[in-house]
């Protein structure tokens, strides 16, 4: 059998995502703790959403008491984008993946564990995904929990520099396929231009960031498929 | 430790955002035929999470300008394909060299 290839693959894969999730998600439990959650509070918020910018929004509206629906409310809009990175997924799951084993796959796709399983040229199977989900869910929570813990000891030039590693992450995976294909790189140009638009230009301004992110996107990604549409029924990044 | 009213709290919140990444994956499970459904999928993560980063990019540090030396530096080596977490390290390491210099 190949599946103990398939997890240990995917916990090596899953270890660079670790490692960008603790210095985040450190970042996280340090805020967390100075807007008023306990340790553990933190730390299970982690353990159970792992996604970084609706915990962000999440973690002032339950510590200022807001309201069930407002809560609700923010996480649907900022973090609407995995449906589409979740159908997008479904795609690439191997035909062996069973019923209840999407229902545990569903769990982990974050901005990050999809983008590197998405990288793999082929179909996912679920022992691969495992190893890819678990390591950043240990990295994730055991970094708000170290964050939460160390609190404001950290000098603030440390923590400035560790803001960056996601966005360096996310750049790493980005970069190569844009560097690939002419339609990925003018996809990539116009989502960037539409979500500078919403950041700068004053009536746009208005938009919450998990709006403007998923306006964009889509826009994008919408215009591309009209302009270059990628044939054949399979597997559509063989064709870019 | 925990609020009282913590557990429902922390059950919408997980809630949410389970339900908008499983929803997708559990219910479509025949292979899209659709060309244009196929190719929007094709183009989405890239849409994403470039979108992302920029500009948000440019306020994840402590200044406007270690920012950008930082994601610069995340880029160029991005382009020559090194790791997630070379680029990730060597852009902390720059935005840190950076405010180094700044705070002098």
């Amino acid at each position: 059998m190949k599946s103990k290839t398939g997890f240990k693959k995917g916990i090596f894969d899953g270890l660079p995502i670790c490692i960008g999730y603790f210095s985040v998600s450190f970042a996280f439990g340090v805020f967390a703790v100075a807007q008023g959650l306990g340790v553990l509070e933190a730390a299970l918020i982690s353990l159970t959403n792992l996604t970084s910018a609706g915990q962000l929004a999440g973690v002032p509206i339950i510590c200022s008491g807001g309201g069930p629906v407002e809560l609700a409310l923010s996480q649907l809009v900022i973090n609407s984008r995995y449906v589409f990175m979740s159908a997008s997924l479904s795609q690439r799951l191997d035909e062996s993946v069973t019923l209840p084993q999407r229902f545990i796959i569903a769990f982990g796709n974050t901005d990050e564990i999809f983008a590197v399983a998405m990288s793999n040229e082929t179909s996912l199977k679920s022992t691969y995904m495992y190893g890819l989900i678990l390591t950043p869910v240990i990295g994730w929570t055991l970094g708000t929990l170290a964050g939460a813990v160390a609190g404001n000891v950290l000098p603030q030039i440390f923590v400035s520099a560790l803001g960056v590693a996601i966005y360096g992450m996310l750049t790493a995976v980005v970069v190569p396929q844009v560097k690939k294909s002419r339609g990925a790189a003018l996809c990539a140009a116009f989502a960037v231009v539409l979500g500078c638009c919403f950041e700068y230009i004053p009536p746009l301004k208005q938009v919450p960031g998990g709006f403007s992110v998923i306006i964009s996107a889509v826009i994008a990604a919408a215009l591309l498929a009209v302009l270059m549409p990628v044939s054949g029924e399979e597997d559509a990044d063989a064709q870019s | 430790m925990l609020r009282a009213d913590f557990l429902p709290y922390l059950l919408i919140m997980a809630g949410v955002t389970y339900l908008l990444r499983m929803v997708p994956l559990v219910f479509l499970r025949s292979k899209i035929k659709n060309r244009f459904v196929i190719s929007f999928l094709h183009y989405i993560p890239v849409a994403v999470l470039s979108v992302m980063v920029v500009p948000a990019v440019f306020y994840a540090s402590g200044s406007l300008l270690s920012a950008v030396i930082g994601f610069a530096v995340a880029v160029v080596f991005s382009y020559f394909e090194k790791s997630l977490v070379q680029v990730a390290c060597l852009s902390c390491a720059a935005v840190f060299v950076t405010e180094l210099l700044i705070n002098l």
